[in-house]
């Protein structure tokens, strides 16, 4: 049963999730990803140069859990852009290709993939918890 | 247990009215396309979500993974031609 009175995880994942313009949940961290899917997903954001939070869902299962529950999607990645879910890895790939990405991130397109900007630390929301 | 392409599809044939679905997978990571009237008007995420909620909690443990393409009937849709549905007849 879910815990109505005080939700302190989903409360951190809303607050990540209002608090960055780009910010993608998924397995592994950017540098590290445990998942080809959100691996592809970082290599795409990484390709357009565009700063983004990274949340790792693995370490807490309780990360993913809540997140699902409050954007209503069953799997990782998650892409939020403006506080606003914009898909998982097929969504984005598509987006990326039609270029409707770009426009939401507010970007050009490129016409390939250049170095790495430096990125901001991945976000530990399982840490500010414990 | 185990799950093949072809439940994926008659589930989501029978779950979304009207709609076609050309399945393929491995028994873990799947890749579906999935053309339905129903879809008209909607964002993708609410196009993929109509099929997300048919599998529900499966999703990610029984299905490790559903890799998505969603599109309305007779849309010009030019990415990914190669996956386009075959035309199939289907009375409904």
């Amino acid at each position: 049963m879910s815990d109505q009175a005080s939700n302190p995880m989903r409360e951190a994942i809303q607050e990540a999730i209002g608090q960055n313009h780009v910010i993608l949940f998924m397995k592994g961290t950017p540098e590290a990803p445990a998942c080809g899917f959100s691996a592809r997903t970082v290599a795409i954001l990484q390709s357009l140069e565009v700063p983004f939070a990274a949340v790792d869902v693995l370490p807490d299962p309780r990360i993913r859990q809540e997140l699902s529950a409050l954007s209503g999607w069953p799997t990782i990645p998650q892409l939020f852009i403006d506080g606003e879910l914009i898909g998982g890895c097929d969504i984005v790939t598509e987006m990326y290709q039609s270029g409707e990405l770009q426009q939401a991130l507010g970007v050009a397109a490129k016409a390939g993939p250049e170095p790495e900007q430096p990125q901001a630390e991945p976000l530990s929301i399982e840490n500010r918890l414990s | 247990m185990s799950v093949n392409p072809e439940e994926l599809k008659a589930r989501i044939e029978a779950g979304i009215p009207g709609a076609r679905a050309q399945v393929s997978g491995d028994g873990a990571h799947f890749s579906a396309v999935v053309e339905a009237p129903a879809f008209a008007g909607l964002s993708r995420i609410a196009q993929h979500k109509l099929v997300y909620e048919i599998f529900g909690a499966e999703l990610g443990d029984r299905i490790h993974a559903l890799s998505l393409k969603t599109q309305v009937p007779g849309a010009a849709e030019q990415v990914g031609a190669a996956a386009r549905p075959a035309q199939k007849e289907e009375a409904r």
